[in-house]
């Protein structure tokens, strides 16, 4: 890692901290919320911004961490690092056996499966609606979100677990991006054919990186479910599929801090402009349109061509 | 001593016979140059070398052993380069990361001697002023130079470039043909070309193929007397 890069990575770590200090209490919240989605669109981004596969079908593994961590707390009585934990397995397992089966697309068709699957998943945490009470959800008590004393259900200590989460998904996919390992993959999603050429493994590859992915978005759902104490059929629709895709495009596909900035972008984008209008998707397409039309590589994706080259 | 033959090898793609029963021999050092008419099999059967597709039947040997089954990365790993015919190189990768990418996957992750030999073929072609230009950005000459180096990279065995001078101007022709020879005293060429200057200059043997069989095999001198190959290319009646 250059230095450039380090400090850049440095930085940007720093200014978290210092927000929970700065900004209100409101913001403080909202900022634990898109820290926690942020790991969410870093997962993403490593598929799509780096590997360059587009799944629709993420939020089954938002969910499987969701799920994975929330179910074992609500009925077998886990304690919440064993839950967390199981939610990374079952994240993982679930990756892995999607990537299996959907890697034997490509394009259009790897869409198509991914959803495919992530409907099923939508679908069966609604018929096991026993367990998942489905849409409704369920809470998970505060008694159940203490680990060795600390009360993660206390703003302080959300904020900067949120904070922990995400420093470690966005330094791992730093890392990993650095490595012959994730250069391969950036190799893959500039041309495909050719990094097969070149002797690389793609498919390997891209079992990887969507396990890897996989894993880091179900991390995600696992925080979200633990820190905001609430699991729900909803984080497994198509739209929290297509929620860590637009984020990453707003942000920057293939650039370190796109993810964290695309999610606060597009958070506060509906915050502010359902202040505003009850017509606040209206408001939001409307700068989804213009940033398509004027930033087509997201706004981390603009900076990086045309001001920082060196942007990782 | 052979480094690379088929046997029998044959790939049918639907209805078409691309290759019938090629038989091919390559000794380890020499340039050997396949040419033939369009369409008659040599991007085919440079692909079934490679692992691009799976051959109908016939075998594949590299290095004595059978590389049959093998898919296409396993094959490059043992040491085989490919260069593709229609310019196939990373646009938005540097011309550096371009070249690092074949060498880092045989050297891993030691940086200092993946540089050191990425420098050295960005010298050997010439490119190594233009390391931190974008690929996409150089000329089309200079894009088919970073084929090659790229290749060069990887330090193979046997280098399978398929048509590297086309679109290439006259004086760019000239300089590969220099590059060519240079090269040929580290690995070993299988050359696909239509430019009969460069494959009469530089191939140590010619084999010629026609409608996927092997026409005519054989020094320069004896190939351009062949009748046979005088009449795939030329229609001559003899």
């Amino acid at each position: 890692m250059t230095v450039r890069e380090g400090l850049l990575h440095f930085v940007l770590l720093g200014i978290l901290v210092l927000l929970f200090f700065v900004v209100s209490d409101y913001h403080d919240g909202n900022w634990a919320r898109i820290m926690v989605l942020a790991v969410y669109a870093v997962g993403y981004n490593l598929l799509f911004g780096y590997t360059g596969l587009l799944s629709l079908g993420h939020a089954l593994f938002f969910a499987t961490g969701m799920y994975g961590l929330a179910l074992p707390i609500q009925h077998l009585g886990f304690a919440p690092v064993p839950a967390f934990l199981s939610a990374l397995v079952c994240a993982a397992v679930v990756s892995s056996a999607v990537g299996f089966l959907a890697l034997r697309t490509s394009g259009v068709a790897f869409m198509i499966v991914t959803l495919m699957f992530a409907q099923a998943g939508f679908l069966l945490s609604l018929y096991a609606g026993r367990y998942t009470r489905g849409d409704e959800g369920f809470v998970i008590p505060q008694s159940a979100r203490i680990i060795a004393g600390i009360d993660f259900s206390d703003p302080t200590i959300r904020y900067f677990a949120a904070f922990f989460v995400f420093a470690a998904a966005y330094l791992l996919i730093a890392w990993l991006i650095r490595t012959p390992f994730g250069k391969c993959l950036v190799a893959i999603r500039e041309n495909e054919d050719r990094a097969r050429m070149l002797g690389y493994d793609v498919h390997f590859h891209k079992l990887v990186a969507v396990i890897l992915s996989g894993t880091v978005s179900g991390a995600a759902g696992a925080a979200y479910a633990f820190l905001f104490g609430y699991a729900g059929a909803t984080f497994a629709s198509v739209q929290y599929s297509i929620l860590p895709l637009l984020w990453v495009l707003l942000g920057g596909a293939g650039t370190t801090i796109g993810p964290l900035i695309g999610t606060a972008f597009a958070f506060y984008l509906i915050d502010f402009s359902s202040d505003l209008t009850t017509a606040h998707l209206l408001v939001v397409g409307l700068a989804i349109v213009l940033l398509t039309l004027f930033a087509p590589l997201g706004l981390a994706g603009e900076v990086r061509k045309r001001i920082v080259g060196w942007l990782p | 001593m052979t480094l690379l033959s088929t046997r029998q090898l044959s790939k049918s793609f639907g209805g078409l016979q691309a290759l019938r029963n090629v038989d091919f021999d390559l000794e380890r050092g020499r340039i050997r140059a396949l040419i033939g008419p369009n369409g008659a099999g040599k991007s085919t059967f440079v692909g079934a070398v490679c692992g691009r597709f799976r051959v109908t039947s016939g075998n594949v040997i590299f290095n004595g052993n059978d590389i049959t089954r093998l898919p296409a990365h396993h094959r490059i790993g043992l040491g085989i380069a490919y260069s593709f015919q229609i310019t196939s190189v990373f646009d938005r990768l540097t011309v550096h990361e371009n070249v690092a990418l074949g060498v880092r996957r045989h050297l891993k992750a030691n940086q200092e001697r993946v540089n050191k030999q990425v420098c050295a073929a960005l010298d050997k072609t010439g490119l190594r002023n233009r390391a931190d230009q974008l690929a996409g950005d150089l000329s089309y000459g200079h894009q088919r130079l970073l084929e090659i180096a790229m290749g060069l990279g990887q330090n193979p065995q046997l280098f399978i470039m398929d048509e590297p001078t086309q679109g290439l101007a006259e004086s760019e022709v000239d300089a590969f043909q220099d590059l060519l020879q240079t090269l040929c005293q580290e690995t070993t060429i299988l050359l696909i070309e239509h430019n009969m200057k460069v494959v009469m200059d530089c191939a140590d043997d010619i084999t010629v193929l026609n409608f996927g069989e092997v026409l005519a095999e054989g020094p320069p001198a004896k190939i351009q007397k062949n009748e046979k190959v005088q009449h795939a290319y030329f229609g001559t009646q003899t």
